[in-house]
């Protein structure tokens, strides 16, 4: 823009008075680092709010917290720990879960191995019953027991009311790929996370 | 629907719904679910070939994420699939607890747990609920009571009378002469009319007590039981899918909104009133002449048919709330003063910083700050009309102006960075004191099992002190911090 730029340093281009300050007055200093993490506030923040109805929220907020970490939908990451070490957590902390897999009703595998499956998973679940029993009995403390047959409870109970709920809708979204993928799919509710690499191969795109 | 382009949601809201993910579903479906809100819509393999995921995995993701209502499907140009995230629908999983606390209020206990089961399960059938819900309430009656599956029937009806809950849409049935082979993706439907038809039970059972005891306590193979016999009976409704209709909650919220605020005026009004009026034709005449006419036009007059019609204005009155909570916002944090030339911009709508330090009486230099302030914080925007073309500042006005649009949604933005602030502090001072907590929990264990057995007081105290007062005193202050 050419102006009055060359005519004289002293001059501003603006009404200096409107920005805030008059001449002569000592500039703020110039800010060299980024603002503080925490600044110092004036006013305190206003306390949250509580009455009946946040109190009876905010228990529904902690129950539901735990609630979905136990759900079929609750995914947990495959644990990559060496399988040298047998360790006594993993021995008496098992946490039964429902198996929630979406059933493709179409395929005949599918459904073969959905009938197996919950008949293995019990049958699974009794075996490792049977063989920690005779194993070591002086260190269980009665809660394990507890935990255990309350989780087979569920286990069964879940098995039933989950499989069958979601057998229309995934259909066609199973289709789309290759039939490949979903045979190996549902053959081992427990082999889930094993076998997914072999067919990788074959998607080229 | 809530489909929005990626590129609207901010860093903030992003990381939110990645906590939220991670908190109901764990990592991986976290990591599908984030990595499709920043990058929009995307086919299957794309999917697997950016998040380096096993194409496995990435299918379970998405089918927890598509029952839920998280992710949507759509056939994109002619054969590919693309899966596609609701943002917005992630970030109101944060209003859970509400929808179920409202529920509670409306429709008692078992209304609440109707929809809390649907909120945990995504979509569920009628008699999968019903029979669920029927469990629950069993367990925590009184022994020998059991909750009838006609009453939870009933509840769901109400339900979906008043819309709280909805059919899924469906997979489109298939015409008989269709020669074409199936989509590749359905293309789901559904029927105004069928959205809240609820189809006819013959639901007949009691919620079942599922007690420790009835097991056999001597460890013998669970194979001798018997199965439930109504495992294998089947699905009367299998195909019929409900959800919760989360836009009927919030057309609620905002009615109970509205209806407080009205209240609290008319507690104004009501005030000034002599006592001892009964509540006569006239009386509510006045009444909703002073609402009409009161400045935050609430309601509006729409002409005189049948004495007077009136409106109530939805706009306006939730863009008053709007502006009622900026205004307490910027009360609570800059101050009173701060507040009032606030509420005078909003006032005048456009205004010159001399004006603002006239009207409002405040010295020149404190005004300039508390503007500043202000504009920093984008509560108020500064709109420039150049008296010449040339747009040199020196002849041209600088109005302060306050945009509540925009400075709603800042405000909205804020509101869930604290959020996803907190829940990380939350997880990190739950993760720094995992030792305690867990120590606290076996030694509570401990005391249980062993009050059950019936030990002597003496060595329930030895327990106790296993835990060291300031160790007490630091689960304390953990408690409090976490469970806010």
């Amino acid at each position: 823009m050419a102006g009055n730029r060359g005519r004289g340093r002293a001059a501003f281009t603006f009404n200096i008075e409107a920005v805030g300050f008059s001449r002569g007055d000592k500039l703020p200093d110039v800010v060299l680092k980024p603002p503080p993490l925490f600044p110092d506030t004036d006013f305190k923040a206003v306390p949250l709010r509580t009455g009946e109805d946040e109190e009876y929220m905010l228990a529904l907020k902690q129950e539901l917290r735990e609630t979905v970490k136990r759900m079929p939908y609750f995914i947990e990451a495959p644990e990559e720990k060496q399988d040298n070490i047998e360790r006594y957590s993993k021995r008496y902390m098992k946490v039964y879960k429902e198996e929630w897999i979406p059933v493709d009703p179409k395929s005949k595998m599918a459904k073969d191995a959905y009938r197996g499956s919950s008949l293995i998973n019990s049958a699974d679940v009794l075996k490792k019953i049977e063989e920690l029993e005779k194993r070591g009995d002086g260190e269980r403390s009665d809660e394990e027991n507890e935990d255990k047959e309350g989780g087979k409870v569920k286990d069964e109970d879940g098995e039933d009311d989950s499989d069958n709920s979601e057998e229309e809708e995934y259909d066609e979204e199973e289709q789309e790929e290759e039939n490949d993928y979903i045979n190996s799919y549902f053959d081992n509710g427990d082999d889930f996370y094993a076998d997914s690499d072999d067919n990788m191969d074959e998607a080229t795109y | 629907m809530y489909s929005e382009a990626p590129g609207t949601m901010t860093q903030a809201e992003i990381k939110l719904c990645s906590l939220l993910l991670q908190e109901h579903f764990g990592e991986i479906v976290e990591k599908i679910g984030v990595h499709l809100i920043r990058t929009g819509s995307q086919p299957l393999r794309i999917i697997v070939r950016d998040t380096k995921t096993s194409l496995d995995q990435v299918k379970k993701a998405l089918c927890v994420l598509i029952h839920h209502n998280l992710v949507i499907y759509r056939v994109h140009k002619r054969s590919v699939v693309e899966y596609e995230a609701q943002c917005s629908r992630v970030l109101r999983m944060l209003r859970y607890p509400r929808y179920i606390y409202t529920t509670k209020t409306l429709y008692s206990d078992t209304g609440e747990l109707i929809v809390e089961e649907l909120l945990l399960n995504g979509k569920m059938t009628m008699s999968a609920v019903v029979k669920k819900v029927a469990d629950r309430l069993t367990e925590t009656m009184e022994d020998g009571k059991t909750m009838d599956y006609a009453e939870v029937s009933n509840a769901f009806m109400r339900l979906a009378d008043t819309h709280f809950v909805q059919r899924c849409p469906l997979v489109p049935a298939p015409g008989s002469s269709d020669p074409e082979p199936p989509p590749l993706a359905p293309t789901l439907v559904i029927n105004e009319r069928d959205m809240y038809l609820v189809p006819k039970l013959n639901l007949i059972g009691k919620g079942k007590r599922r007690r420790s005891s009835d097991e056999d306590a001597a460890g013998e193979p669970k194979a001798k039981k018997p199965k439930c016999p109504d495992d294998k009976e089947p699905i009367p409704d299998d195909g019929i899918y409900w959800q919760v209709n989360l836009e009927r909650f919030h057309q609620h919220f905002c009615n109970q909104a509205i209806v407080s605020a009205v209240a609290n005026r008319m507690d104004q009004i009501f005030k000034s009133l002599p006592v001892g009026y009964n509540i006569s034709k006239q009386v509510l005449d006045q009444y909703l002449t002073l609402l009409a006419d009161d400045p935050l036009e609430f309601i509006g007059k729409s002409g005189d048919s049948g004495g007077g019609m009136y409106v109530i204005n939805l706009h306006k009155a939730l863009a008053s709330l709007a502006t009622a909570t900026l205004e307490s916002v910027i009360q609570e944090r800059f101050g009173s003063r701060c507040a009032r030339i606030f509420r005078l911009v909003l006032q005048k709508k456009y205004l010159e910083q001399k004006q603002v330090e006239d009207f409002a009486m405040i010295p020149a230099k404190e005004a300039k700050d508390m503007l500043y302030k202000m504009l920093s914080e984008n509560f108020i925007s500064l709109q420039e009309i150049p008296k010449t073309p040339d747009h040199a500042p020196s002849r041209t006005f600088y109005l302060y102006t306050v945009n509540v649009l925009s400075a709603a949604r800042m405000l909205l933005h804020r509101c869930y960075k604290s959020i996803a602030n907190l829940i990380e502090r939350r997880q990190f001072e739950t993760k720094e004191n995992k030792r305690l907590l867990e120590k606290s929990q076996r030694v509570e264990a401990i005391i249980a099992s062993m009050q059950a057995t019936g030990a002597e007081e003496v060595q329930l105290q030895e327990i106790e002190e296993m835990i060291t007062a300031p160790e007490r005193q630091q689960l304390e202050t953990l408690k409090r911090n976490v469970n806010k």
